[in-house]
């Protein structure tokens, strides 16, 4: 390593740190200015204010935002008990709506974070764009120092050392197995607490867990046999690497989850988020400007890192380009427009809440681009995806356009090594991946239901209510959130850059469905020039082990594959090409094909 | 019937898998003292590397053998007795068989030098050499590598990975030009130069220098000058590994004489794979051929004569790959360093100098007899038809297009190509084919 790249390093440790304090630098003052914010009805305001002052906790200062939060949480019950009181007592004032003059519990949420913001002071919310820099702007730079002097080395696949290095060598299965496990119960016990102390739901989401794995492990077979292709080294256990995915679940559960102990983030990036759409910054705008910055100062990184080969570079400014301006800049830009929000390559179901009624109306509300939108959306989930995958394979969106992929071909990069390889790891991705296709169908088609029936309750029983409103708060928690979130980029360092493209993605399930059965994208393998040394199942990101077929010169046609193009890359003989033909597909994929046996008298065996 | 196999490498797991696809009776087991389990050696670098662990190295899991009812044996095999069909093993009771299979590999030559058998100093063919390649490596301030072929090079870059400072040695001018034709023998080592890899051309070892502790610790060349090193490694060549089968009346020079059938002369002992040596290689084959492909083809084709299937061993027209550093290189047909005189080259190379393509046809008939790439991947099937069909030179320039396999987006140079024999033949033709999948399945299967 170069002493730039060292001092690269250094920088980004720094940025890191003052990212990582800033959450605890400003301190939080409770008095009239706390309140100052959009969207606050008068008369909530006006009591709080009371309340505190009632309390003794008005003008008083809190070192830390939970403090301030633990108070603002009293005030904020008092206030909604004595509103209640007085709307019982002396009516709601005229010309004032309910909603106005109570205090609904679904308030506290939004009022928390806002009052957060506004009571803040000290460094942070004091110099924003000094913060800004030293987090974004020095973390940008130092990751730059880093990258740029790959460029100065002779171009070639250079994995060197991955697997002697602490950040990207993987877990052994036991503790990635403890991992995973602690991972599950913890979002099914928060998922009680999310579902308003119901347990149903995580009762439900376990059980089939479990049937999931008996039958992969007893139906499929799989349970006495030992996972070579796993993962998990013999002998070494990235630190780094579980240090790195312990902190990106924590910054995953705290922004789903507990986004008000992260005001100070959202005031760092907040004018840049004034700049562009003139409004405040929320948690997921801080979020997709993070998003954006990552992918593209790592997206050059990948550019370094194959810039011998044309495909990579392409692919990878591709996910650059549509990350930056259609998932992060269009939006924004539509919303200084006073058009409604929306990411144009984000489809159904992955975009789960396309067919919400909430989204529905707003597109339908919002004139002639919304109604566009709306048409796009459904256009793209009905035609466009089976087309381009007919063409193109699913790459044309997993590995191409995708934000989810375009994060885990950049970010994602340095571990795509670490997904398995193993039978059994396939077995699981089949069954998990098309369950949550069939619970994403079933969810949107309740959601539906509701929306043009009005019927909000789908089983009504003494032993069990389900309405279509609970169901999709639980898809939204359990696959939104955790999967795609928590899981799906958390455990980058501990399970690889694909988990949740591989294993839990509906809209890749639905791409991959098309691609198995009709598409004519597939990898084709050059004659006899394998050797089967392995590289390029090492470096599939979706754990398809490509030397299976490519040592029997069988060309590959597999649901899950991204098209991401590194097994061609990385193969050291020649032998891999992504195409799109389906000339001759089903004899060429066929299982066996003797090489060089002309003899006419052999029949294949099968 | 019971089926040894003596050696878990590509040749002897072929030859298992195969017996076993074609019978489900048979037993089989597979001797072999280097590892548990089949891993592919080709990437043993690759461990060496970082790039992989040696798990991924093995192309099947561990409990593929136990469903497929293939025994593996961990056991090295001292003697053949053929008389009584017994392999005599250095641990438990000898081990009865029905028909024997011998793919014991190679070992790493080594020519008589002062001093090879130092501590210190290995080849790099077993997984054992890996280790005591690692085992050697903490703190190495130098190492010195014998002998320019393809394991030299890649122990070099192995070494390279890591930062330890790397002496090449290698006797001839230019490296591999045996193999290489001097164009690009030159382009691999302007490559392994450009890597800061002290490369010495026309220089040999003369001795390996004892440090007192039956250590290596300097080598000293031909020319008189001593390299202080702390590990050599010794990467001229291979030789057939068949020195357990002295006086097991197996006939053998070489390698194991085996017929077409891969019999050899006992009855039911056959032999694969890079101990073997054909009695009658086929036109363009080399009587011991060292290569992965052929040990697998080995393996396939001795599993029918095994299950009573006569079928001669074919391996088609002469091919080959590799990787040198960063330069991929692949080969079909008749190419050398020593071409023939009635052989003109077309050779075209990027100005980048790390891409090069070479066709060579006969001067005399016309017709193709082999490519060489290098930076530039073609599709063996496609120039495996050109070469077995004879097809003339400018057929095939005008139609190079369809070998191309460069991943998309690359860019075509059969242009290129086309402009140099031109040039060179004072023609006009133009490219008619472009890279394309459906194209090259219809020429290669012109029949639907």
């Amino acid at each position: 390593m170069s002493f730039i790249q060292k001092l690269g390093l250094g920088v980004f440790v720094i940025a890191l740190l003052i990212f990582t304090m800033a959450l605890g630098l400003d301190q939080f003052k409770l008095s009239d200015k706390s309140l100052e914010f959009g969207g606050i009805s008068e008369y909530h305001k006006q009591e709080i204010l009371a309340q505190a002052e009632k309390r003794g906790s008005l003008n008083k200062v809190y070192g830390a935002n939970f403090s301030f939060i633990k108070e603002f949480k009293i005030l904020l019950k008092d206030a909604q008990n004595s509103l209640a009181k007085k709307a019982k007592e002396q009516g709601v004032p005229e010309g004032v709506s309910d909603w106005d003059y109570k205090l609904g519990s679904w308030k506290f949420k939004e009022y928390t974070p806002a009052a957060l913001k506004a009571s803040a002071q000290g460094p942070v919310s004091g110099n924003p764009v000094l913060f800004l820099f030293l987090t974004f702007g020095l973390g940008i730079i130092g990751g730059l120092l880093y990258i740029l002097p790959i460029f100065q080395a002779i171009p070639g696949i250079k994995n060197n050392h991955i697997y002697h290095n602490p950040m990207t060598r993987g877990l052994k299965l036991g503790p990635r197995a403890l991992f995973l496990g602690a991972t599950i119960i913890g979002v099914l016990v928060y998922g009680i607490t999310y579902m308003g102390e119901k347990y149903i739901w995580s009762a439900i989401t376990g059980g089939i867990a479990l049937l999931i794995i008996g039958l992969v492990f007893f139906f499929e077979n799989q349970r006495r046999r030992n996972p070579a292709k796993s993962a998990g080294p013999s002998q070494m256990t990235a630190w780094l690497g579980v240090l790195t995915g312990i902190y990106l679940i924590a910054f995953y559960i705290l922004l789903y989850w507990k986004p008000e102990l992260i005001t100070a983030w959202i005031t760092i990036v907040n004018p840049v988020s004034k700049a562009l759409s003139g409004n405040d910054a929320s948690q997921w705008f801080l979020y997709g400007l993070l998003y954006t910055v990552i992918v593209l100062v790592m997206g050059i990184r990948m550019i370094a890192k194959y810039r011998h080969n044309r495909y990579q570079m392409i692919r990878t400014g591709s996910v650059m380009f549509f990350q930056t301006a259609f998932a992060f800049l269009l939006p924004e830009i539509m919303v200084r427009l006073n058009q409604p929000y929306f990411d144009f390559k984000n489809i159904w179901p992955l975009n789960y809440t396309f067919f919400f009624d909430w989204n529905i109306n707003n597109l339908v509300n919002s004139g002639g681009m919304g109604v566009f939108m709306m048409v796009w959306g459904i256009v793209l989930v009905v035609i466009g995806v089976p087309l381009f995958t007919y063409f193109f394979g699913k790459r044309w969106y997993c590995s191409w356009v995708c934000g989810c992929g375009g994060l885990a071909e950049t970010l994602g990069d340095p571990y795509r090594q670490l997904s398995d390889k193993s039978l059994s790891a396939w077995r699981f991705e089949r069954w998990i991946i098309h369950g949550v296709l069939a619970f994403a169908i079933i969810m949107t088609v309740l959601v539906l239901y509701t929306y043009f029936t009005g019927t909000r309750t789908i089983i009504k029983s003494s032993l069990l209510t389900i309405n279509s409103d609970s169901i999709r708060t639980w898809y939204g928690f359990l696959i939104g959130s955790a999967f795609a979130g928590v899981v799906g980029t958390g455990f980058y360092p501990l399970m690889g850059n694909r988990v949740w493209c591989r294993f839990g993605c509906p809209l890749a399930a639905y791409l991959g469905l098309v691609q198995r059965f009709k598409s004519r994208f597939r990898i084709t393998t050059n004659g006899g020039q394998c050797i089967s040394c392995g590289n390029c199942s090492t470096y599939c990101e979706m754990g398809i082990d490509v030397r299976w077929y490519a040592q029997r010169g069988q060309d590959i046609v597999r649901s899950s594959c991204v098209g991401c193009g590194v097994c061609s890359a990385v193969c050291p003989r020649g032998v891999l090409r992504l195409e799109n033909s389906s000339m001759d597909v089903n004899t060429r994929t066929s299982e066996v094909r003797t090489l060089h046996i002309t003899d006419d008298k052999i029949e294949l065996v099968g | 019937m019971h089926v040894a196999i003596i050696g878990n490498g590509i040749s002897g797991i072929t030859a298992a898998r195969f017996i076993r696809k074609l019978s489900s009776k048979h037993r089989i087991t597979v001797i072999s003292a280097e590892t548990d389990y089949f891993f592919s050696r080709t990437a043993l670098m690759y461990i060496y590397m970082g790039h992989m662990r040696h798990e991924d190295t093995k192309p099947y899991e561990d409990w593929f053998w136990k469903k497929n009812k293939i025994d593996l044996l961990k056991a090295y095999v001292k003697a053949v007795d053929t008389n009584n069909k017994q392999l005599i093993l250095d641990q438990g009771r000898p081990l009865t068989y029905d028909k024997l299979i011998i793919a014991s590999g190679s070992t790493p030559n080594k020519f008589g030098w002062p001093g090879q058998d130092l501590k210190r100093v290995g080849g790099l063919y077993s997984y054992q050499d890996l280790e005591n390649m690692e085992n050697h490596s903490e703190g190495l301030q130098r190492a010195v590598i014998v002998g320019g072929g393809l394991i030299g090079i890649e122990m070099a870059e192995m070494y390279h990975s890591r930062h330890i400072p790397v002496t090449f040695l290698v006797r001839e001018k230019s490296y591999w030009n045996a193999v290489l034709p001097a164009e690009e023998s030159d382009m691999v080592s302007r490559h392994i130069k450009e890597h800061g890899i002290d490369l010495r051309l026309s220089t040999e070892l003369k001795e390996i220098i004892d440090d007192g502790n039956g250590n290596a610790c300097a080598v000293v060349t031909n020319e008189g000058e001593r390299i202080e090193c702390g590990y050599v490694g010794l990467t001229a060549g291979v030789h057939p590994n068949i020195k357990f089968l002295e006086g097991s009346g197996i006939e053998s020079q070489r390698g194991i004489i085996v017929n077409e059938y891969l019999e050899t002369n006992i009855p039911d002992v056959y032999a694969i794979g890079d101990c073997a040596q054909a009695s009658q290689p086929r036109p363009g084959r080399r009587p011991i051929e060292a290569v992965w492909y052929t040990g697998r083809m080995m393996g396939e084709t001795v599993a029918y004569n095994v299950c009573g299937k006569q079928i001669a061993y074919d391996p088609g027209i002469w091919f080959n790959s590799a990787k040198f550093i960063d330069i991929e290189y692949q080969i079909y047909g008749d190419i050398s360093g020593r071409m023939p005189a009635h052989y003109q080259s077309i050779y075209w190379e990027h100005k980048d100098g790390q891409k090069a393509i070479r066709i060579a046809y006969d001067k005399n008939e016309g017709h193709v007899v082999g490519f060489n790439l290098m930076g530039v991947r073609y599709r063996h099937e496609v120039c495996e038809k050109w070469l077995r069909d004879k097809t003339p030179v400018e057929e095939v320039l005008q139609n190079l297009g369809l070998a191309n396999f460069d991943p998309e987006f690359y860019k075509e140079y059969e242009e290129e190509v086309i402009k140099t024999y031109n040039q060179q033949a004072g023609k006009q033709l133009q490219l008619k084919k472009r890279r394309s999948l459906t194209a090259a399945l219809k020429f290669l299967n012109p029949i639907r």
